[in-house]
């Protein structure tokens, strides 16, 4: 019972992490169509930030209030890039597809070389708090506090997104546009301001993911965020394009057969049968489990 | 003689290489309504939309579109809109996701109080289905909530492409009778096939045929010559006394 418990609170906390990822690429998606690559550059942004600041940023550190200053620090890196590359890059490019897609790649192949160039290519320790390293006991299973961290950080994103989607003027601009974006510029909205915001609030989800997921993995490397990219991707398509509750629906479900299958299988199974579930649903129902709307 | 509010002058509009409209011009009266006639794929809807800005990003659109003095190419189909050229789309495209109240909302702009007491004197239902999804409307009902959520802001010229489309007679009678009213107040520039509608509401007509303009004149005019309206609509004489 106890191993079952523990894969579940792992399997969630690897979810939370999916989920912090697609989130934002799904909003990005469904609203502005652009197939961004360089989002895993948010992520890896957002986890040198918070490494770097709680080393240099004074008043920042690896413990209490400093750990959040610094996670704040990387946030808000994450962000701002994530801000200039919609500005700077994406928007001369907008409805230029193929454009957009050599672009964002390029980003994240010189993002992840810029990070190696200034760090290193190897992993280094991640700052974190010592009650992260630590377990707590729930229902007889030993469970890491990071993941537990992650799961929390996840749940409050999810509900500050919807709430942002539900209840703000912007959130319901988003909803309309992953609807049908030319028919809200037609009502005399410029849309351009959504694709920034929802640009900004993905970079912000991938940069927390980053520095939550250096406290969860106890290392920061530069090759982080590809590799991440990869299961947001997959959650994103299985979650439904656009569509927020999707993607953690998704998340949730991709994190615990990987943990599950992984356990009880052979190690590297599970992310072969997570595959083999994005393949079924793209010939099941391709527009995903909750198909494009920016639910609320 | 008064201006028109919308002057076409030689417009062309290429999609994909395809020539949709060829040297189109036209002029729209500041009042009542002009129609815009032709049948399926002759390039009203292309007309339309180049004059809100819609024309996809793979299109180009040449010659001269004017609101009065202001030129409406190259500028943003929001920056029109917001200028007072309102748009009701050819399917209504309201938002289905959104309750009804969300799609109205959605048309508030910062600065100006919206209309809500002339669009619910119009359209009473629209204000019991509040929070009712757009999408689980009747096509009529979400037809009313398109022209509702234009009609929230004060509009100096409105495009509506084709209002009664897959609409039952009874809620046909209803959108014309709506269309009247506004008409009142703002020009409008109707696309609309339904001859019995455009007998009702229509003073200029505008018929185009393969992308260029086939004739202009009172609609009256048009309607009354049946020789020429089928072949210019291919529509019979049956269709035209309606």
């Amino acid at each position: 019972m106890g191993t079952v418990i523990l894969l579940t609170l792992t399997g969630l906390g690897l979810a939370a992490l999916y989920f912090l990822v697609a989130s934002g690429l799904s909003l990005v998606f469904g609203l502005a169509d652009v197939l961004n690559f360089a989002h895993g550059l948010f992520l890896g942004v957002g986890a040198y930030g918070t490494w770097w600041a709680a080393g240099n940023l004074p008043g920042a550190g690896s413990d209490g209030f400093g750990f959040v200053l610094a996670v704040a620090f990387g946030v808000a890196a994450g962000t701002l890039v994530a801000i200039l590359v919609e500005l700077v890059l994406i928007r001369p490019l907008y409805s230029r597809t193929i454009e957009q897609v050599l672009v964002t790649v390029g980003l994240s192949l010189a993002g992840v070389a810029l990070l190696q160039a200034t760090w290193g290519a190897d992993a280094r320790p991640f700052p974190r708090p010592d009650w992260t390293r630590q377990v707590t006991g729930i229902l007889g299973a030993q469970v890491p506090n990071g993941g537990l961290l992650l799961i929390i950080a996840a749940v409050l994103v999810l509900g500050a997104i919807l709430a942002f989607l539900r209840w703000t003027r912007y959130g319901l601009v988003i909803r309309a546009g992953v609807e049908n974006r030319e028919m809200v510029t037609a009502l005399g909205i410029d849309v351009r301001k959504a694709f920034t915001l929802v640009f900004a609030i993905g970079g912000a989800a991938a940069a927390l993911a980053g520095a939550l997921g250096g406290v969860y993995f106890g290392t920061v490397s530069p090759g982080q965020g590809g590799s991440l990219l990869i299961f947001a991707f997959i959650v994103v398509v299985i979650g439904g394009m656009g569509s927020v509750v999707g993607s953690a629906y998704a998340a949730v479900v991709v994190g615990l057969v990987q943990q599950f299958v992984n356990y009880y299988g052979t190690s590297g199974l599970g992310d072969i049968c997570v595959v083999g579930l994005l393949a079924v649903v793209l010939l099941l129902r391709p527009q995903g489990i909750a198909g494009k709307v920016a639910t609320a | 003689m008064t201006e028109p509010i919308l002057n076409v002058e030689d417009v062309s509009v290429r999609i994909s290489g395809l020539h949709i409209l060829q040297g189109v011009s036209f002029t729209v009266a500041p009042t009542g309504v002009t129609v815009l006639l032709g049948r399926n794929g002759v390039g009203k809807t292309t007309t339309l939309r180049a004059i809100v800005g819609l024309t996809p990003p793979a299109g180009e659109v040449r010659g001269t579109i004017r609101m009065g003095a202001q030129s409406l190419l190259a500028r943003p189909t929001h920056r029109l809109v917001r200028g007072g050229l309102g748009y009701v789309p050819e399917d209504r495209c309201v938002f289905a996701g959104l309750t009804v109240a969300e799609n109205l909302r959605l048309a508030e702009r910062r600065g100006t109080e919206p209309a809500y007491d002339k669009v619910f004197a119009l359209f009473p239902e629209l204000d019991r289905r509040g929070r009712q999804r757009a999408g689980s409307l009747s096509g009529g009902q979400q037809q009313m909530l398109a022209i509702g959520r234009v009609l929230l802001n004060d509009n100096r010229l409105l495009l509506v492409d084709e209002p009664t489309k897959g609409l039952a007679p009874k809620v046909v009678t209803e959108v014309a009778e709506v269309l009247e009213r506004v008409a009142d107040s703002v020009p409008v520039l109707l696309v609309e096939q339904n001859l019995a509608v455009v007998r009702r509401l229509a003073r200029d007509a505008v018929v185009l045929a393969a992308g260029k303009v086939a004739w202009t004149g009172e609609a009256r005019e048009l309607l009354l010559e049946t020789a020429l309206t089928k072949s210019l609509l291919g529509v019979g004489s049956a269709e035209v006394s309606h």
